[in-house]
């Protein structure tokens, strides 16, 4: 029975804002880098233009990222960043998912 | 837990590790363009031998190059800045060869936000150093030449440790030991020197080649 609760906490904190790949992509390399450009971003996942900005309004939405939107002379540039409930969101997706992975040795 | 899952959840993991890396540091960074660097240094050196007639290794060439008449001193600066630049420009080409290839091989992008970052952190203290040799010849203090040459891509390749291969950093203290050591003895500063961007460039890139390319 409290293997069973433990198990439980650990499955609340696997967060379902990345179980799809492409958002834990971005948050892995927002948490690593202080900003990143769209086309880099793009490049770094191997993903579509559509596909990349659907996932990145998600995150938007959950807070867990914030766009910035500039202009370099006269080309506008955006750029994203983690949030630092985004970092500590992702924080803790991660222990959990190491936890899972350690509890079944 | 089933067995799927872990492998999923191992998977995850290892995608975000790769990631993280990728993202913040430009590893396609060659070994072998430390090779070349270091044989085009020495070949340099060869150059500047055969120019000063065998004396460059002398404890005090630079003391009796700083008493030749002022003709002969502009020319030997001449002479060894336009050799330093030949040496840089062949070093930075091989550089730029031995990268591609190694991107291409790893079917990276070559020029993407981490190589830019690498690129502008090395370039900060790299073209600081080279202004200041500048100055120093402008005011014939070119016994600290070599050292400061040293000195300063040792911190170049220490800024730069943060965006790409971090082993690039021990090679930055030892260039940096070996400019101080060589701004106290200025008779060596030459020989120093080619050890510094010589032999140890080939040491380093052989070492990086084993490490990280050869399969």
């Amino acid at each position: 029975m409290a293997q069973e609760n433990k198990m439980k906490n650990i499955l609340e904190n696997i967060n379902k804002a990345f179980e799809n790949r492409i958002r834990l992509g971005i948050m892995s390399v927002l948490i690593v880098n202080d900003d990143m450009d769209f086309n880099s971003l793009k490049d770094l996942l191997g993903v579509t233009d559509g596909n990349l900005a659907s996932h990145i309004s998600a995150l938007e939405k959950f807070g867990y990222i914030d766009v910035i939107k500039q202009f370099i002379g006269k080309k506008p540039n955006t750029t994203y960043k983690a949030t630092s409930i985004g970092k500590k969101a992702f924080q803790s997706h991660l222990e959990a998912l190491e936890k899972l992975i350690n509890n079944n040795d | 837990m089933e067995e799927q899952n872990k492998k999923e959840y191992l998977d995850s993991l290892n995608e975000i590790r790769s990631l993280m890396e990728k993202s913040s540091r430009f590893l396609s960074l060659s070994g072998l363009s430390g090779v070349v660097a270091g044989l085009t240094a020495i070949a340099g050196a060869a150059l500047a031998y055969y120019y000063f007639n065998g004396k460059i290794f002398e404890q005090n060439f630079i003391y009796d190059l700083l008493r030749s008449d002022y003709l002969e001193l502009t020319n030997s600066i001449t002479f060894l800045l336009t050799d330093a630049i030949f040496v840089l420009i062949i070093a930075i080409m091989g550089a730029i060869y031995f990268t591609n290839r190694k991107a291409q091989k790893d079917e990276a992008k070559v020029w993407d936000l981490a190589a830019k970052r690498t690129l502008i952190n090395l370039a900060i203290p790299l073209v600081t150093g080279g202004l200041f040799s500048l100055v120093l010849a402008y005011h014939l203090q070119i016994s600290l030449i070599a050292p400061a040459t040293l000195i300063f891509y040792g911190l170049a390749l220490i800024n730069a440790g943060k965006y790409t291969v971090k082993d690039i950093r021990y090679l930055g203290i030892l260039e940096i030991i070996l400019g101080l050591i060589a701004s106290f003895f200025t008779g060596y500063g030459l020989i120093l020197w080619i050890i510094g961007f010589g032999i140890l460039h080939i040491f380093y890139g052989i070492i990086m080649y084993v490490k990280y390319e050869r399969r």
